[in-house]
């Protein structure tokens, strides 16, 4: 065991603002761990608990969900009913005893590159001691 | 069915992806991926050989989807998907995969690049792979334009706009247009008479055939979508037929109520039926019904009995008018900061404490002193002046967080006009530094610092009291490095620029999104500066920041192209990427009708229907769903879930 774990990380970002502000990360050459993978939606609001369920069952380590800031939603409102679903789903995902470190929601505008790439610093870095995710991993 | 027939474009960008993506490793590595049959790099994909390469390819491998590896899909999407056009596909069979913006350029390590660059390719592959063939949604467009604000920036785009030959409603809540701009005495760095220059744009305004001028009205609804709005406005009644009324200003005298003057911003009074200011478009005088008693007939009617026209009426009603049109300006303008919030600087407590507005009005040849400029408290010249920039701007822990840009020009105007005025008096500008960015404006500064003898210290004012008839200011000189004492005749504040009131009640009905400081939100900073982030909306002037007149006059003419765009197309193209209903799976339950921001989903016979001219795609129905019987074409659950297992390496 002397490589660091490496966590699989699937990044729903928002078209209007959470995709834009990586856009801009890359535009600034902030660098940040590549873990990432981003899977670019159109709102927050139509990530269904499900995709956060398929990404964890697929074998991911952690799931981001990445919106506009709360009053900022390209789509009016969105944002906030993701807000209020991925409440719920964190509950739920204690209750079946997944460490809640292993799932995130953050508010990136398309003007906080910086946010974003401290955003993912801060996820990698809290993965890394949970090791591999094996509780809802198929097969796992 | 067919398998599909997958082409995959991996762009080198220079060495801007190749630099550190191996981007043959991912042409190979997505060579072997299922379902694609065609997989290149290349030096510049967007470049004309590049596309050329894509059309080539679709052809000679019987392409049927493309995915093109490269930059952010903001900014070549519809280069790609225009190329897939030319070689006879439907354009929704292209997508982007980012792999510069969120991968290369943020990944100096090859091998970690390289292997994000294969996993983001894939997971857009899986999405290509269940791309339905889409086309843009025709509808057709209303040609007319709805201008709210009646300021500087909202006339601009009226007359831009109606010029163009289209038809303008212009909303203005107050009774005449001509905003804040009408209100100021002399415009930097010129010193042309504000109301000069203003003026005959006015009376244009008030003449032009294709405008309908709404004065003392306000938008309280508006449904619809681009190209096809419908407004309902109401009209608040001023007890006067303009058409009737003359002018003769036998009302005022015999009105026996006295209001503070809005115009006047306080400096004077009013009687309860006025004209705002003589210029006043349109030239009519108004009854406010929140003073006058008239409305009781019994209790007064005086002003009706002296008009010889007889166009005063009191029984007058507010008015609904409904309008249909295609596009929305707003131009709403600014307010000043509220003066409670500005206690340690005594204004709103000390008379001789003022605004930059109360000083233009002071400075007017207009105004309530005939352009003599002196103190409200004995009505004396001030000879000791104490004018205080950013009170309220630039202050993130008390204020406001941002610069509201105009401050520093029109103090050094007002300094330079009292300095007009007064020869023998003294003004001081407490300043935190001097931006004067713009044509003329720095030599207007340094005419003010070097020819007037304006007196600039640089540092904040620290307290604002009463002494005696003085009003003492405790200030500090920072380059100096020392304490400042002045025993000042009167203190003029450079108040920081607000959204003007009623901006959040406005963008709700609108439906169009605030900034974090309330000010009208830009569809991007750089390259949208006059579209909002809701089609066929436009922001102009001061409601999206503050700015100053030639900004906002520029915005202004901006937004009105960009409307003058739209009400010039015969049909509008919507996108495609709406929500369609399983019709097998629907129950009706209505949770997607409420969640749906734009009342684009109903109930018909039971299920649930999408009007997919009001639809944006944002998916929020489909992740409401409980049956998944709704979702967004071309962004699916399937097509998501088959993209988080390719993102995962599955």
């Amino acid at each position: 065991m002397t490589e660091e774990f490496e966590p699989k990380i699937v990044a729903f970002l928002c078209k209007w603002c959470s995709s834009a502000g990586s856009d801009l990360a890359g535009v600034s050459r902030m660098e940040y761990p590549s873990n990432v993978i981003p899977i670019q939606v159109l709102c927050s609001g139509s990530v269904s608990p499900l995709y956060i369920l398929s990404a964890f069952n697929k074998g991911a380590d952690g799931v981001l969900v990445s919106g506009c800031h709360p009053g900022d939603c390209h789509y009016i409102k969105g944002n906030y009913y993701s807000r209020r679903r991925i409440a719920l789903l964190k509950e739920l995902l204690n209750f079946i005893g997944l460490e809640p470190e292993r799932f995130k929601m953050s508010w990136v505008s398309a003007a906080e590159g910086t946010k974003y790439t401290e955003v993912i610093k801060e996820f990698v870095d809290e993965l890394k001691p949970l090791g591999a995710q094996t509780k809802l991993r198929r097969n796992g | 069915m067919k398998k599909k027939r997958i082409g995959v474009f991996i762009c080198h960008c220079g060495t801007n992806i190749a630099g550190t993506v191996d981007v043959k490793k991912v042409a190979e590595a997505l060579s072997k991926h299922d379902g694609v049959v065609h997989s290149e790099d290349y030096v510049y994909m967007c470049s004309d050989p590049g596309q050329k390469r894509i059309v080539e390819a679709i052809k000679e491998n019987d392409l049927d989807k493309v995915v093109v590896s490269c930059c952010s899909p903001n900014l070549h999407e519809s280069t790609f998907r225009n190329a897939v056009k030319e070689a006879d596909k439907n354009a929704f069979q292209c997508e982007i995969a980012n792999i510069r913006e969120q991968c290369s350029w943020v990944h100096p390590n090859m091998e970690e690049g390289t292997d994000k660059a294969i996993k983001i390719t894939k997971t857009v592959v899986e999405k290509v792979k269940h791309n339905e063939e889409l086309e843009p949604i025709s509808v057709p467009v209303t040609r007319r334009a709805l201008v709210i604000g009646g300021g500087i920036s909202g006339i601009q785009a009226a007359l831009d706009i109606a010029n163009s030959g289209h038809e303008v409603i212009l909303v203005e809540k107050s009774p005449s247009i001509g905003g804040h701009m009408i209100q100021l005495s002399e415009t930097f760095p010129t010193l042309d008479c504000s109301q000069c220059i203003l003026t005959p744009k006015m009376v244009e305004v008030s003449k032009h055939e294709k405008i309908k001028l709404l004065t003392y009205s306000e938008v309280q609804e508006v449904s619809g979508y681009v190209g096809n709005f419908k407004a309902k406005i109401l009209k608040k009644p001023t007890y006067v037929d303009p058409d009737l009324c003359t002018l003769c200003d036998e009302c005022t005298k015999v009105c026996p109520v006295v209001v503070e003057s809005e115009f006047e911003l306080g400096l004077t009074g009013r009687r309860a039926i006025y004209i705002p200011f003589p210029q006043a478009i349109p030239a009519t005088y108004i009854l406010d019904d929140t003073g006058c008693p008239g409305l009781l007939p019994i209790a007064c009617g005086k002003c009706a009995d002296v008009c010889d026209p007889g166009a005063i009426d009191f029984d007058q009603k507010p008015e609904i008018v409904e309008e249909e049109i295609g596009v929305i300006v707003v131009a709403t303008g600014y307010d000043l900061y509220d003066k409670t919030n500005m206690g340690e600087y005594g204004y709103g407590k000390i008379p001789d404490v003022m605004d930059g507005l109360q000083f233009e009005r002071l400075c007017s040849a207009s105004g309530p002193t005939n352009g003599k400029i002196i103190r409200p408290s004995d009505l004396k010249e001030p000879k000791e002046l104490v004018f205080i920039q950013c009170a309220g701007s630039r202050d993130p822990e008390l204020h406001c967080a941002y610069c509201s840009k105009i401050c520093c020009m029109y103090t050094s105007k007002h300094a330079m006009l009292y300095k007009h005025h007064v020869h023998d008096g003294q003004a001081y500008v407490f300043y935190i530094d001097i931006r004067s960015g713009g044509k003329g404006y720095e030599e207007f500064v340094q005419r003010t610092v070097e020819n007037d003898g304006v007196l600039y210290l640089r540092g904040k004012v620290s307290k604002v009291f009463q002494d005696g008839d003085k009003v003492k200011v405790w200030g500090v000189d920072t380059l100096a490095g020392k304490d400042i004492e002045i025993d000042a005749d009167l203190v003029v504040l450079a108040m920081a620029m607000r959204p003007s009131e009623g901006t959040e009640k406005l963008a709700k009905i609108l439906k169009m999104s605030l900034d974090k400081d309330g000010f009208f939100s830009e569809a991007h900073p750089k390259l949208k500066p006059v579209e909002s982030v809701s089609a066929g909306m436009f922001i102009a002037g001061a409601a999206q920041a503050p700015k100053d007149i030639p900004e906002a006059v520029a915005q202004a003419s901006g937004a009105a192209a960009k409307a003058i765009g739209i009400l010039s197309q015969e049909r509008l193209y919507h996108s495609p990427m709406v929500a369609k209903v399983n019709k097998h799976l629907c129950t009706g339950c209505r949770m997607c009708v409420d969640v749906c921001a734009y009342d684009a989903i109903s109930i018909k016979d039971g299920i649930a229907e999408v009007n997919e001219v009001l639809c944006e795609g944002c998916g929020t129905c489909s992740a409401t769903c409980l049956r998944a019987a709704i979702s967004v074409k071309n962004s699916t659950p399937y097509q998501v879930h088959e993209m988080i297992n390719a993102s995962l390496g599955g």
